[in-house]
């Protein structure tokens, strides 16, 4: 059975991306058999560059992809070359992971909560400073050159190349490189850059990639903290696909047709800003300038670094805030009681959310994990290695799941069954199957296959092997690998709400559905709880394994 | 199956790396007998044990056939082979207690037989009391003497020593090196020791074959 998992994987990851893009594509030019559309034709486009606005919403989306890449890379390679080397950094990982469980749409919530007129910020200093009695009509969320939008994404993937930058670090032996280049003195950003950087990124540069693809499509971010007029593309693409009339499908794919071009702009523009800027090294390198005096760089680093991770800390903390907030007028600081009023009133309306997002994730889940254990057994009873076939693993997170989600809605649609929960689950085990695998790839390849050879020898079944030793050593791993997994399914937008349709709510999508709304106390409900749920996970994933191997000294410190 | 035929048995085995040649070797070790393959590190050693246990990777070729107690086990799965293994770490598994370590490798059957037969081994090894232990705080040397106790309780029918005293220290090393040995030349199992040490090969008494 086991032979046959890395095929069905690969099916599953390409096959929706596959289907959906061709299902994006035949509408774009005019054939959708079912819509009366049978001949091929340029009606969607014509209807597309007549929309207002379109240039500004193809543009924002694109810098902020090229920026918010940049500038969290900058921020990480500066924060690792000028502070690796203490040992408070290894603390700060451990502060820093929590936030990549931390949904999109409850990140930037939470950062509107902070960074509004009428926000925690102006709170703080109002009216001593500003003089403010009431909200300034300042335009901060939802400003027009997106700033916020990337503030807000910046924020968000900062966390998540940081921990990748982590992981990628061992290998360029970051000690022995530093020792040498600072004793022939370079500063530590230089000698960063020229030693241990080289080695690094191109390790990182998929991850880099997926960060690009989802500033420049994303959805929920957009609606939350980008410009309304106009949104930036994939925002009025998730409006367009949801419109009742029809007609609007052709236009909406030849829409999520623009926005793979935006994503695949960016990625141009940024492999050739990749060209420039190892050109740019080799010169620097050849001059054998030093750089000697970076603290302002390295400081600048750990100043954006600490910034980011206490506005989105305070964020999370607001939402909980809010949903317990009795009276609370603008310019006080905190509210004048709290109360669980919003929690009880509410109560009833968040358990069908709730319930759907549990099933959902539970089950898209189990089955990535599923599969991911399935493929790496099969790998290590045959001693070969994925390869390349593990670069598949980022196509579902590199093409935007605007472009092909859309198609793959529609090849639901005309399907005779309804197997809407079904779809659901599939559409997320796209997305959740990758984080699942590349978390636990590394792991699961550091284990010590004698074990494995040991209990072989001893007549030990490879099952037996499976389920007593090598699963039970790597009951951690796996479970964090799970949570990872649970964490990226609580987090869909998109795919929840198209193939969703309005049926299968998720606490993501009412929380963008209530965003609209403005009122901040149910807000904070619904995003504390879609909050609190892939954090219970990383819990569970810390707790069990303490108390499945509580008295095995070994099990306790091995990661 | 005649007399002659017992023990290991090692039909002209060679396994190549590419076009590299790593080991050529033909041999037989007769039960109770130790035979000593020495070569510095890179030289093969430990991918002759992993062709003869079952293990060799993809990227290695190999041709010959290994025969155990006449019956030839070259294509068997490794979990058939009957051929225990001891690593220069005793791989006790952590999240196992010291007693659930040599029930794993004991052969299914009543559990009060099967717990009476890991309690005796533990005695006769000087781990008296130890089976509810976690092996995380037993000494070097109980561990040492734990992953031996675990490998005979799999009844194999050959022994294969990979660098097992490297990393003891001298003292250790005598008293655990003589506790295999006689453990092994007990049960009549042919042993094949691979390692670097010479200390090593003398202490095994018998032939020595050097790679290089």
């Amino acid at each position: 059975m086991i032979r046959f998992a890395p095929a069905f994987a690969i099916a599953v990851l390409i096959g929706p991306v596959a289907f959906g893009l061709a299902a994006t594509f035949l509408p774009a030019f005019g054939y959708l058999p079912t819509l009366g559309g049978a001949s091929l034709n340029l009606e969607a486009w014509r209807q597309l560059l007549a929309t207002p606005g379109l240039a500004g919403s193809a543009l924002v989306p694109l810098a902020a992809g090229l920026i918010t890449a940049l500038a969290s890379l900058a921020t990480v390679c500066g924060f690792v070359a000028g502070w690796s080397h203490l040992r408070a950094f290894q603390a700060l990982q451990h502060l820093l992971s929590p936030l990549l469980a931390v949904p999109h749409a409850a990140a930037a919530l939470g950062l509107a909560f902070l960074l509004a007129p009428s926000g925690w910020l102006m709170r703080l200093v109002s009216p001593e400073l500003t003089g403010f009695l009431r909200p300034p009509d300042w335009l901060i969320i939802h400003d027009s050159s997106g700033l916020t939008m990337m503030i807000g994404l910046y924020a968000k993937e900062l966390p998540f190349l940081f921990l990748v930058t982590l992981a990628a670090l061992p290998q360029a032996r970051p000690g022995p490189h530093a020792a040498i280049t600072a004793s022939l003195g370079y500063g530590r950003i230089a000698g960063f850059i020229h030693g241990v950087w080289p080695l690094v990124y191109p390790q990182i540069r998929l991850a880099v990639f997926a960060v690009i693809a989802f500033a420049s499509s994303t959805v929920e971010v957009a609606i939350l903290l980008g410009p309304t007029n106009p949104a930036p593309l994939a925002a009025r693409l998730a409006v367009w696909m949801n419109d009742p009339d029809l007609a609007m499908r052709f236009k909406a794919s030849a829409g999520a047709v623009l926005q793979l071009g935006v994503t695949l702009c960016a990625l141009l523009i940024w492999i050739a800003g990749e060209r420039l800027a190892g050109r740019i090294a080799a010169v620097l390198r050849l001059s054998g300038r030093r750089f000697a005096r970076d603290f302002a760089p390295r400081l600048a680093a750990a100043g954006a670094v600490l910034l980011a991770g206490a506005a989105v800390f305070s964020g999370l903390f607001l939402l909980a805030l809010w949903s317990l907030a009795g009276p609370w007028r603008f310019p006080d600081a905190f509210p004048q009681s709290l109360t669980l009023a919003t929690w009880s009133h509410h109560a009833a309306g968040l358990g069908w959310p709730f319930a759907v997002t549990l099933g959902v994730g539970l089950a898209s889940t189990l089955i990535a994990v599923a599969l991911t254990l399935a493929c790496l057994e099969h790998e290590a009873r045959s001693g070969r290695s994925g390869g390349r076939a593990l670069s598949l693993l980022y196509v579902p997170l590199i093409v935007p799941q605007a472009a092909f989600v859309f198609g793959l809605q529609l090849f639901f649609l005309v399907s005779p069954l309804d197997l809407s929960f079904a779809a659901l689950t599939l559409a997320h085990l796209v997305f959740v199957l990758p984080y699942v695998f590349l978390s636990l790839g590394d792991p699961w390849r550091a284990f010590d296959a004698r074990y494995a050879q040991l209990a072989l020898a001893m007549g030990a079944s490879p099952a037996r092997v499976f389920w007593r030793v090598r699963a039970p050593i790597l009951l951690r791993p796996i479970l964090v690998a799970a949570a990872v997994g649970f964490a990226v399914s609580i987090g869909q937008y998109l795919p929840t709400l198209l193939i969703g349709a309005g049926r299968w709510p998720t606490l993501t999508t009412e929380a963008v559905a209530l965003a609209s709304g403005g009122d901040r106390r149910v807000i904070g409900v619904y995003a504390f709880v879609q909050l609190a749920l892939p954090f219970a996970g990383f819990f569970l994933a810390t707790l069990l394994p303490a108390i499945i191997h509580s008295g095995r000294r070994d099990m306790q410190a091995a990661g | 199956m005649t007399a002659r035929d017992d023990g290991l048995r090692l039909d002209r085995v060679s396994i190549r790396l590419g076009p590299k040649s790593l080991v050529e070797l033909d041999a037989a070790i007769a039960p109770g007998e130790v035979l000593t393959v020495m070569g510095a590190s890179g030289s093969g050693k430990s991918t002759l044990l992993a062709f003869i246990a079952g293990f060799l990777g993809p990227r290695f070729s190999a041709s010959g056939r290994v025969f155990l107690d006449g019956r030839e086990i070259t294509a068997q799965p490794a979990n058939r082979r009957r051929v225990g293994l001891l690593f220069q770490d005793p791989l006790l598994f952590p999240h196992m207690s010291v007693g659930g370590n040599l029930l794993f490798a004991i052969a299914p059957g009543k559990a009060g037989e099967r717990r009476g037969r890991a309690e005796a081994a533990l005695a006769e090894a000087g781990l008296e009391g130890f089976f509810d232990r976690d092996p995380a705080t037993l000494s070097g040397g109980q561990k040492a003497r734990a992953s031996l106790v675990r490998v005979l309780l799999s009844d194999p029918r050959a022994l294969l020593l990979d660098e097992p005293f490297s990393k003891l220290d001298a003292q250790l090393k005598q008293q655990i090196r003589q506790f295999v040995f006689d453990c092994a030349r007990e049960r009549g199992l042919p042993v094949l020791l691979v390692t670097h040490d010479p200390q090593d090969a003398e202490a095994a008494g018998g032939r020595i074959v050097r790679l290089d």
